[in-house]
């Protein structure tokens, strides 16, 4: 048996070295607890993305009933004014670093109620900061998964040390080249 | 029973204060707005009508140049299984009016308290009798009834712009 294959584990103490801020990025990217929530129809989606067929609990996303232990809001569905409150409320009670991703058209655009909703917010950008948009009427799960795999690669760009500006992350055909 | 035979019925009891429309997919009886809840009390509790469920209250703006608004509750006898539309159509307000009563008839069907106010909340239709009129899908501060025809769309909300 090969010593160094990773399904040899003889209990052996191992050890590799990684920089303080890609220790932090590394762990912050892999956990991502996102707050128990849901709009509309995009809900149903999301649901389908955390439960047994697309399980998005092996990338370490696994929703939390408070928004003091989440690390991620997924807008999933229409924002109504009367909700954009509550919205912005609950995003505010999250603790820092803490992401947004925007799931489908109504919480990107306004989507179907960009023109005649009287009662809905054009993009729930309009009250919080968002990270990633995942476009969709509804997404598929997939489509949720790769805005999930999107904001890791923007995690691992940050600086959380220094305070620096992100790393410009290379397009993927450039990445695998390089 | 048919249409007509209620229709027959009521006229029996009311004397001819209905307006009869046949000539709509669904026929439906015109009720003068200040007899309706004797008209809606007799047709749940009459034992030959029986109309124990009200299955749904409409509101309509039929627009300024028309000048009235329609209020449709839809009747179904869930042993019976007939079913019945009354309309009651009240004059348009004006901006600076009071908005257009109508008499609540949650004292016969409890399930009108919530259509009605959905109908308050959405039209502006005024409930007069009605426990608990108060909007019930929009916003409590919201300014306006957004599916009257004249409705002008908000320009922000609590400081979000609208487009």
């Amino acid at each position: 048996m090969n010593p160094s294959s990773p399904s040899n584990k003889s209990g052996e103490a191992s050890v590799f070295f990684i920089t303080s801020e890609e220790l932090l990025n590394w762990s912050r990217s892999s956990s991502l607890w996102p707050l128990t929530f849901g709009l509309a129809c995009c809900a149903i989606e999301m649901m389908g993305a955390m439960a047994s067929n697309y399980d998005l609990e092996r990338f370490g996303i696994f929703p939390r009933p408070s928004p003091r232990q989440s690390d991620i809001m997924i807008v999933s569905g229409t924002v109504t004014y009367k909700m954009a409150d509550r919205i912005r409320r609950l995003y505010e009670q999250m603790s820092e670093p803490r992401y947004v991703i925007s799931m489908g058209s109504c919480a990107n655009c306004g989507g179907p109620y960009w023109q005649h909703g009287y009662h809905v917010v054009k993009g729930v950008d309009k009250i919080i900061p968002v990270d990633v948009y995942v476009p969709g009427c509804p997404p598929r799960p997939e489509a949720l998964i790769d805005g999930f795999l999107k904001l890791q690669e923007k995690i691992r760009a940050e600086h959380p040390l220094t305070g620096d500006k992100p790393t410009p992350s290379l397009p993927a055909e450039e990445r695998r080249k390089a | 029973m048919t249409f007509t035979d209620i229709q027959t019925l009521l006229e029996d009891q009311f004397g001819s204060i209905f307006r009869a429309n046949t000539q709509n997919p669904q026929p439906y009886l015109v009720v003068p707005a200040d007899r309706l809840v004797e008209v809606c009390r007799f047709l749940r509790d009459d034992n030959r009508l029986f109309f124990d469920l009200l299955a749904c209250i409409t509101a309509i703006d039929n627009g300024t140049s028309a000048g009235t608004m329609d209020v449709i509750y839809t009747l179904t006898s869930i042993p019976y299984e007939h079913n019945l539309a009354l309309y009651v159509t009240v004059a348009r307000n004006q901006p600076d009016e009071p908005l257009p009563g109508v008499p609540s008839v949650t004292s016969i069907w409890r399930t009108a308290d919530w259509h009605e106010r959905e109908a308050f909340d959405l039209v502006g239709i005024r409930f007069e009798g009605h426990p608990d009129l108060r909007r019930i899908l929009l916003p409590t501060d919201w300014v306006g009834h957004p599916l009257r025809s004249d409705y002008q769309e908000i320009d922000q909300y609590h400081g979000i712009r609208n487009q």
